[in-house]
């Protein structure tokens, strides 16, 4: 069989460039996307290429960046509009590709192997993109060419900004194998500490491996991870608008001062534990999972979930298995910045279930007769019109 | 005057390289918008007399994107842009 054409294409400093756009008179100058200093949801979310020379990172809070870069500028991201750019840029992919899957807000994959016969080869229709990006979006990309997706995504990633890196087969071997092994997709830093200490430090050191070995040590993973580095990976690209139905809602928070308390921790929990039942309801979904985040002070994070006993969608139920998870495993060594909460493993809201003889189906079908009272009265005189007490213990979050 | 406020002012000025502008525009039957007049921010108006081209671009002098009319005015090529947001812009000469 013929070799695939699979492009990865990613917007160079997305939510950055964009601005940079819309703020001609900032041109060459720093520039950084992050949220709001006031309320202390104050991080980066992108820098420039200018900020990043000055050693500006995502995620440092807008104080270090100033600190490490004094005339760097922040704007307060615009979602939308970066959204609005992303629709865009997929409708210049459109016309080369239906087969294209976005991988974030700014990444995407595109198998172009059918068009080839139309367009030309990977690399001719890689550069026409990046000329209509250019021209049409006011913004660069960085394209990887090659015959898979795993080799795409790091040809986009081998040259940056404004650059096109093909690797074909041909070329895999001299020009991915040197690279460290971090830069592949899917190893994390985990698992580069613990193939480090098998002494595979590359890409071309993790294909020359042997499975075996890092199936004992890396499970399943191994062998996928080892089939990407000598180039086997086969996944397809997928089609376009077959998006994964909803696997999970969720939402988090960070909050305006750290928590230090349980009760703290409460009051957050419930907050977002009834928006998350809320949406659960309005998509007529049910959840068997609960799952909770935590991020501390020094953004360490974690993630717990717990099958529950019936699927439910009633916020006091959400919120009170949120909160029990959460006293069974955070030890409260340091003050928390964010929570969130998520249901997952959805069923509809036509599930039928054996209810058993030890819980209460008549109350559980009262709190559900009460939330979609709540709802209703939000949905007619907002949302602050109703709000639980335990929320007036502490306004501030 | 703080140095913020400052730059406050000077953004300000330099941002008005984006000129939006009122647009007398016709719907034809079959869907296409054209435009047919352009009021300046001074006030005055300029006919379109022909619009040459239509295409989505980037406008790297004003800071947008949008539907980009080449239209002719007096004779002269000038760029016209209809952003997403429905507001037309036109850069300012010499920006």
């Amino acid at each position: 069989m013929e070799d695939r054409v699979i492009l990865h294409s990613d917007i160079n400093c997305c939510y950055a460039s964009i601005e940079h756009l819309h703020h001609p008179e900032l041109a060459g100058k720093p520039l950084a996307v992050g949220g709001d200093p006031e309320a202390r949801h104050g991080i980066v979310l992108t820098a420039d290429y200018t900020a990043k020379k000055h050693g500006v990172k995502t995620g440092m809070a807008l104080w270090q960046a100033k600190q490490v870069c004094p005339d760097i500028t922040f704007v307060s991201p615009r979602m939308d509009l970066y959204l609005r750019f992303s629709r865009m840029a997929h409708e210049i992919y459109a016309e080369y590709t239906d087969r294209q899957e976005p991988y974030g807000i700014d990444e995407c994959w595109l198998d172009v192997t059918g068009s080839s016969s139309l367009k030309g080869d990977g690399l001719l229709i890689a550069e026409e993109i990046s000329a209509r990006m250019k021209k049409e979006l006011g913004i660069t990309v960085s394209i990887g060419v090659s015959f898979n997706k795993i080799f795409a995504k790091l040809g986009s990633d081998y040259k940056k900004p404004d650059a096109i890196t093909t690797m074909y087969k041909s070329e895999f071997k001299h020009k991915a194998w040197s690279l460290p092994l971090a830069d592949l997709l899917y190893v994390g830093k985990s698992t580069n500490r613990k193939l480090a200490l098998f002494g595979i430090k590359t890409i071309g050191d993790l294909a020359r491996a042997d499975e075996e070995l890092l199936n004992s040590h890396l499970g399943k993973m191994g062998s996928i991870l080892w089939s990407f580095a000598n180039g086997y990976d086969d996944s397809p690209v997928r089609l376009e608008n077959t998006h994964a139905p909803i696997k999970s809602v969720g939402n988090s928070t960070t909050t305006p001062k750290d928590l230090v308390c349980d009760e703290d921790v409460k009051i957050v929990l419930y907050i977002l534990a009834e928006s998350v039942a809320a949406r659960l309801r309005e998509n007529g979904f049910r959840c068997r999972v609960v799952e909770i985040s935590v991020r501390d002070n020094e953004l360490f994070s974690f993630t717990r979930q717990k099958k529950i006993d019936h699927a439910t969608n009633i916020t006091g139920e959400i919120a009170a298995y949120a909160y029990q998870i959460f006293k069974g495993n955070y030890n409260w060594s340091k003050p928390i910045r964010s929570v969130g909460v998520r249901g997952a493993d959805l069923v509809t809201d036509n599930y039928w279930e054996q209810i058993d003889l030890f819980s209460s189906v008549e109350k559980r079908e009262k709190q559900m007769k009460m939330d979609s009272a709540v709802d209703e009265i939000r949905r007619r005189f907002g949302f602050y019109s109703i709000q639980r007490g335990l929320m007036y213990r502490d306004r501030a979050l | 005057m703080s140095e913020s406020n400052s730059n406050l002012v000077r953004k300000v000025i330099i941002l008005s390289n984006k000129v939006y502008v009122d647009v007398l525009a016709e719907f034809s039957k079959d869907g296409l918008l054209i435009p047919k007049e352009i009021t300046w921010e001074d006030g005055r108006k300029y006919e379109i007399t022909r619009v040459k081209d239509k295409r989505r671009a980037a406008s790297t002098k004003a800071g947008g994107v949008g539907e980009r009319y080449t239209c002719v005015v007096d004779g002269k090529e000038i760029f016209l842009f209809y952003e997403d947001n429905n507001m037309w812009f036109m850069e300012r000469a010499g920006a």
